[in-house]
């Protein structure tokens, strides 16, 4: 088979190369991840995509299921199959033709590289202001796209709903992503230092408390996104939030929603 | 009563941070808050003092605690963790006890 219509989609610095043979798809592709388009003459990893029609074995209800098999990851859930073997670079994902499916590929995708990394996707939206990154964690309704639709001019939105965190040195820095929440706006390809991490409420009043270093990363590790039935990246993941708790400032941030909240980001 | 050893288990990750011990399963992703009496028994469990020689001679020379009291904490402690998988229990010694697999923040 020839996959002759390749695009790379590089998300938090990491291009992956994605080879279709259907040049409709590549183009839904691009539009899909536009802001997000790389090079692709160095990807860190390839994946082949086989498009088939939607049938009982690719379109049930089946939730996702993520092991290491042999060497090689395999992805499953309803609407898609995917192998991936992290030491060749290579994979192959098996799904129809919508964008909802690659998505969540490149997201649990994500997840596993960044786990070896310190790194991790989090259920929050994020936003760049004076060079400085805040990261606003939640469950659905908590206020993700609320407060992402009452930024001021003056704020980057990086995400309203999956935030891309990478350890750098000492430090940790909030990328851009295309992965976007009822907002259905994609984030700017950006970056900055994170500097503060909020769990958000919405309540009577705007208000910042502190959090226990316990209850930030009992909080936390509710909030990554992380899929693999793998022990060892469970315990990396575990220490990866120990060590961002332990280096980067973590507040409840209880807020009336209106733009006033914004006053106290800063 | 037959005598009760304990060790960690190395399917775990621990971690003392802001004075306080988490543990979480790496198998089904439990996460446990250790006070400081269980965090005690937490670092004595090396499979080879028994857990009645844990209370008396660690908890009770620690803590200000009757040793009735404390034998029923502890033994308390270790079912709960145990049904976790997070303590191994056994009514000899282990042969090969884990290493203290907690990591200083």
């Amino acid at each position: 088979m020839s996959y002759m219509h390749e695009i790379a989609v590089e998300i938090g610095g990491m291009p992956i190369l994605l080879r279709t043979q259907d040049s409709s798809f590549r183009e839904l592709l691009a539009t899909r991840y536009a802001g997000f388009i790389a090079s692709f003459q160095q990807p860190l990893f390839e994946f082949d995509v086989d498009l088939v029609t939607p049938s009982g074995e690719i379109e049930s209800e089946e939730d996702v299921h993520v092991e290491m098999q042999d060497g090689q990851w395999q992805l499953r859930r309803g609407d898609f199959r995917a192998q991936w073997d992290p030491r060749a670079g290579r994979g192959r994902i098996r799904q129809s033709a919508n964008p909802y499916s690659i998505d969540s590929v490149l997201r649990i995708v994500h997840t596993l590289i960044l786990a070896r990394e310190h790194g991790f996707l989090l259920h929050a939206a994020s936003a760049v202001r004076d060079g400085r990154a805040f990261l606003f964690a939640g469950v659905s309704g908590a206020g993700k796209t609320t407060i992402s639709r009452m930024a001021p001019p003056d704020v980057t939105l990086l995400t309203d709903e999956i935030s891309y965190v990478r350890r750098d040195a000492d430090r940790y820095r909030a990328c851009g992503t295309p992965f976007a929440g009822d907002l259905a706006r994609v984030g700017e390809n950006c970056s900055a230092q994170v500097n503060t991490l909020f769990f958000l409420e919405q309540g009577p009043e705007n208000r910042i408390e502190s959090v226990s270093k316990v209850e930030a990363v009992r909080c936390l590790l509710r909030n990554i996104l992380f899929f693999a039935e793998d022990a060892e990246l469970v315990s990396l993941i575990f220490r990866s939030a120990c060590e961002f708790v332990d280096r980067v400032p973590v507040q409840r941030l209880t807020f009336v929603p209106d733009e006033r909240v914004w006053s106290m980001i800063r | 009563m037959s005598e009760k050893y304990i060790a960690r288990s190395t399917a775990i990750a621990a971690r003392m941070l802001g004075g306080e011990m988490m543990v979480m399963s790496a198998v089904d992703s439990t996460f446990f808050t250790l006070n400081e009496v269980a965090t005690v028994i937490w670092h004595a469990a090396d499979g080879r003092t028994p857990l009645s020689g844990i209370v008396t001679q660690v908890v009770c020379e620690e803590f200000d605690v009757e040793p009735e009291v404390a034998r029923r904490d502890a033994e308390q402690f270790v079912e709960d963790l145990s049904r976790h998988g997070i303590l191994l229990v056994s009514d000899r010694p282990f042969e090969n006890s884990a290493s203290d697999p907690v990591e200083a923040a």
